[in-house]
């Protein structure tokens, strides 16, 4: 099971907690754990990751295990405590603008 | 019992405002969607409980929210706005070529006479249609790839469709005006469409009378005469009497003729509203004085209304979408600014109060009158 914490407006708009569990067949990967979370939350499709390129959305983040994932390969393994579970995937939108 | 329902898009929010037909005691709903971005909050003319909302950030994109209570619980609804077929390019503000690129919605036109039935106009230019009440939402691409698409130019707010007006006679015959390219008209339903821009003049452009490239603000016209179209321009209040095809100027004895929303009376197709704002530079009225300015004889002839409205130290703007009337007699006139105040008057803008002061910046107001 993965465990995707959101931002406070992506919680709001697919009327969830803080933090979602995800089912992510084979290896966690950024592509796996996204498509996992736009089929369990369609609201959310296009608001992380531009819904025909996939590609992250400007001020959209990926944090885990104290790293800064964003600019990882979207098909690159997330850390192990990521794929075990035992560390949540932070999705952030950055601070930016007023 | 009328009612009176406003519905205000903000840049925070959005929020519902509700009075009974005598239209002084209002009720204030929202923040909807806090925090978001929203462009315009419309109601269905065949179904006034359902209600539309564009919504966006620029962390998040675009998100669409439907209502089918009036706007008191929303759903999200399709925001997959993917362009039919290749992109290829417009002009960008350097004049090199840009491919399109969708960014926002920022008007919806529900249909006249079916709920489910509404049209988007976004940016990047283009047109969508829904038929399923937003479940998804399909291009008409003939407006993209209308023949002067590579050479349109984005204002300074972007390259956007933000006016929508299907004939009421004609669900075929549709206007759409885009910023900053101008007016165009489809006869066939929004497959082809063909540029109404003649007897428009641009003065900053390269040739002032082009075809396209005019930076058209607002059109509006009447139910009752879908010919007859008016026009605030950046610069310029229009007037065209054949459905584009040639357009006059009616500006007249306004102090300033630029200017963003313009509205008309609901019982009086020759009454027309504006509100002047000092320059393309100085988005504020001139002398700091809020006035609505009003013509009975169809333009050229214009009456300040000032009484209710501030009239020292007011430098707030009025957006082209947020200006809106109901169908109550007498007539009701709304406006918001950028300042968060949402206007009020209930006798054809003899007097305005301000509904409520200190909301987010004004982006759209749209009235529903229920029974």
């Amino acid at each position: 099971m993965i465990r995707v914490v959101l931002p406070h407006h992506l919680r709001t708009l697919a009327g969830t907690g803080r933090e979602v569990e995800l089912q992510v067949e084979g290896p966690a990967t950024q592509r796996r754990v996204l498509d996992a979370l736009e089929a369990a939350y369609p609201e959310l499709r296009g608001t992380i990751r531009d819904p025909t390129t996939e590609r992250r959305r400007d001020f959209i983040r990926f944090f885990a295990c104290s790293e800064d994932l964003s600019h990882e390969p979207p098909d690159a393994p997330l850390p192990e405590p990521v794929s075990a579970g035992r560390e949540p995937l932070h999705v952030v939108g950055a601070m930016a603008g007023g | 019992m009328t009612t009176v329902r406003i519905l205000v898009g903000t840049q925070k929010g959005g929020f519902v405002l509700t009075a009974d037909g005598d239209r002084t005691d209002w009720t204030v709903a929202g923040p909807h969607f806090g925090g978001w971005e929203i462009y315009h909050m419309i109601g269905s003319p065949a179904d006034p409980d359902r209600v539309y909302a564009s919504q966006s950030t620029g962390w998040f994109g675009q998100v669409l929210q439907r209502s089918d209570d009036g706007g008191r619980t929303w759903r999200p609804v399709d925001h997959d706005f993917a362009y039919d077929g290749g992109t290829g390019t417009h002009q960008w503000y350097d004049g090199t070529p840009h491919p399109w690129a969708f960014a926002r919605v920022w008007h919806l036109e529900p249909s006249l006479t079916d709920p489910d039935t509404v049209l988007a106009g976004v940016e990047d230019a283009a047109l969508f249609k829904s038929t399923d009440g937003a479940a998804s939402w399909t291009e008409l691409p003939g407006l993209r790839t209308q023949r002067s698409g590579p050479s349109w130019q984005p204002g300074a707010g972007g390259l956007a469709v933000h006016t929508i007006l299907v004939d009421p006679t004609d669900p075929n015959r549709i206007h759409v005006a885009i910023s900053a390219a101008g007016v165009f008209r489809s006869d066939d339903g929004g497959d082809s469409w063909h540029a109404t821009n003649r007897g428009l003049h641009s003065q900053g452009i390269p040739d002032p009378d082009a075809e396209v490239g005019h930076c058209v603000h607002r059109i509006a016209r009447h139910p009752s005469r879908p010919d007859v179209l008016f026009m605030q321009k950046h610069w310029d209040v229009m007037r065209s009497d054949d459905a584009g095809e040639q357009w006059h100027e009616i500006s007249g004895d306004l102090p300033s003729d630029f200017g963003f929303p313009i509205a008309i009376h609901a019982h009086e197709p020759d009454t027309v509203y504006v509100v002047p704002i000092t320059s393309d530079s100085e988005h504020y009225p001139p002398d700091g004085r809020l006035r609505v300015y009003r013509s009975r004889t169809g333009g050229s002839e214009w009456e300040p209304l000032t009484r209710g409205l501030p009239q020292r130290h007011c430098y707030v703007n009025v957006l082209r979408e947020a200006m809106s009337v109901d169908d109550l007699d007498p007539c009701g006139i709304y406006f918001g600014t950028t300042g968060g105040q949402v206007y009020g008057s209930r006798d054809g803008g003899e007097t305005w109060n301000a509904i409520v002061r200190d909301l987010p910046r004004v982006m759209s107001v749209e009235v529903q009158s229920l029974p």
